[in-house]
């Protein structure tokens, strides 16, 4: 018998010593003081740590408007390119991806150029519509793809039966795509809280995320609080993830 | 009526979002220091950009090329690493499967600052230089499991006999491996290869953490450097605008690939 399962094997350590062991290692120097002995003190320093936990909450905010106004514009934007009556063409489709492969940070760049030149005061408006900007293709993407694999007899049967269009898209095609939409909310969702270098340009420094102090305590090498706050950051990652569970199918490659 | 509306929304959509981007390919052609002042029509810049004469500027082109190196190396690695990978893990069954499918998933769900902090923990922990070597095994690590997605559909609908057959008839287990399992994934490994290169371009996060004090630049870490001293190098406008024409015409081909190929299933059947 070849066993082919063992081509997996070097993979398999790969797999443990890139991504096991890192996050173990955020475990431990999070449970660490500066000596390499054993403290919550990390833990509980973000609790009482004024500036962290408005950061924390301004991020969690954030990244909560910016999901709902990405599915708000998205979510049509997705139904309109999934009708083979309204769109034909392919091109279309890749014109709406295409964003997801441009390196985010010159598209910021980009953005908050444009809004200097218009006079625009680089605040709390700005970081929102950048944000809109950077992730609405996360959110369209997914989407388009329940839409348009969905079997529309569904919708067909519901107002054969009698129910007005506007019924039967609420009643049957919103909840059949929602797979899409908890797909989308995840791939937006996370990485706002986690951005950094994004709001900071967006905001001209105003406005902080939690990403960038994790990413300012690691440069100031202090390593142990920042990996605290990571852990924090991956038990919230965790908890939605379990919660999405259920509710997002594999949704296979992204292009 | 209603077409009109859904048409206009869409093309509004659209203009929104490119404009940053056709703003920056307008403005790519002047010659002007500073963005949004029009000198008059010149291609200065990018005479300078592909020459690389710039005046104090060297090191963005260090950077394109440490970019273009680091995404080159990183992706096939990741598409030789995450094909034979992906063919163990086809030929796994049950908990073993799942446990290794879920591993397989960590790095994409995981945000790019999780994975950047956890691997330059990683690096400190073993006392592993950082540079080079170091962000190339970062880009390794989130790229692979990209390839595995790719590669995995294809050995999905291949026939599972004929690699048996080419052993059974005398081939080597590497000849069987290049004449007969390579043609087959051919197509997903690479899909696989533009992934992972093209997630490999766009990192910041993971570079960021694991390029080390040597002052190793990536096109990212750069612009973010740029940016923080204020004023951009005017250079960066051509070659953002080659970058977005690159990748749109990249896509394209991507997705009329598929489309073809599809459509050859289709005839298979």
């Amino acid at each position: 018998m070849r066993k082919r399962s063992n081509w997996s094997i070097p993979y398999l350590i790969f797999l443990i010593i890139f991504v096991v062991l890192p996050l173990i290692l955020i475990l431990v120097y999070a449970l660490q003081d500066s000596q390499g002995g054993f403290t919550l003190a990390n833990i509980t320093k973000f609790f009482t740590d004024k500036d962290a936990l408005s950061t924390f909450a301004v991020s969690i905010e954030v990244a909560l408007e910016n999901t709902i106004l990405c599915i708000l514009i998205g979510y049509p934007a997705a139904w309109i390119l999934s009708r083979k009556d309204y769109n034909k063409s392919a091109v279309t489709i890749v014109l709406f991806i295409m964003p997801m492969w441009i390196n985010a940070l010159m598209r910021t760049l980009a953005t908050a150029q444009l809004f200097t030149i218009l006079g625009m005061n680089l605040g709390k408006g700005t970081l929102l519509f950048g944000m809109v900007y950077d992730y609405l293709p996360f959110m369209i993407y997914p989407i388009y793809n329940v839409l348009s694999k969905m079997d529309k007899s569904y919708a067909e049967a519901a107002v054969d039966l009698g129910a007005t269009p506007w019924r039967a898209f609420w009643k049957v095609t919103v909840p059949l795509s929602m797979p899409g939409v908890w797909s989308g909310v995840l791939m937006v969702f996370m990485p706002t809280v986690s951005t950094f270098a994004i709001s900071e340009f967006l905001t001209n420094n105003k406005i902080k995320l939690f990403g960038t102090i994790i990413q300012e305590n690691i440069n100031s090498s202090m390593w142990n609080y920042g990996a605290a706050l990571s852990l924090i950051m991956l038990i919230i990652i965790g908890i939605s993830s379990l919660m999405s569970k259920d509710k997002e199918q594999a949704e296979g490659g992204l292009i | 009526m209603k077409k009109f509306f859904a048409k206009a929304y869409i093309w509004v959509l659209l203009i929104v979002m490119y404009a940053p981007l056709v703003f920056i390919a307008i403005f790519s052609f002047t010659q002007s220091r500073v963005l949004g002042n029009w000198d008059g029509f010149s291609t200065k810049l990018y005479e300078n950009l592909l020459t690389g004469q710039m005046q104090g500027n060297a090191s963005l082109i260090a950077a394109v090329e440490n970019t273009l190196i680091i995404a080159l190396v990183a992706a096939f690695v990741s598409m030789m690493l995450g094909t034979v990978a992906a063919i163990g893990i086809h030929n796994l069954k049950g908990r073993k499967k799942k446990a290794i499918t879920f591993l397989n998933n960590v790095p994409m769900i995981n945000p790019d600052i999780i994975t950047g902090v956890s691997l330059f923990l990683l690096f400190v922990f073993l006392g592993f230089a950082q540079g080079y070597v170091s962000v190339i095994l970062a880009h390794i690590t989130f790229c692979t499991p990209y390839v595995v997605l790719s590669v995995m559909p294809k050995l999905q609908r291949m026939n599972p006999n004929i690699y048996e057959a080419a052993l059974d008839l005398g081939a080597t287990p590497s000849q069987a491996f290049w004449k007969v399992l390579v043609p087959e994934l051919k197509s997903g490994m690479v899909s696989g290869f533009i992934l992972a290169f093209t997630m490999s371009l766009d990192d910041f996060a993971v570079t960021f953490f694991t390029r080390g004090t040597i002052g190793l630049d990536t096109l990212s870490t750069y612009i973010y450097t740029d940016a923080r001293k204020g004023g951009l190098t005017p250079e960066l406008r051509p070659l953002m605008t080659l970058i977005f024409l690159v990748v749109l015409i990249l896509l394209i081909v991507i997705n009329l690939r598929q489309a073809r190929q599809s459509k050859l299933n289709v005839k298979k059947y």
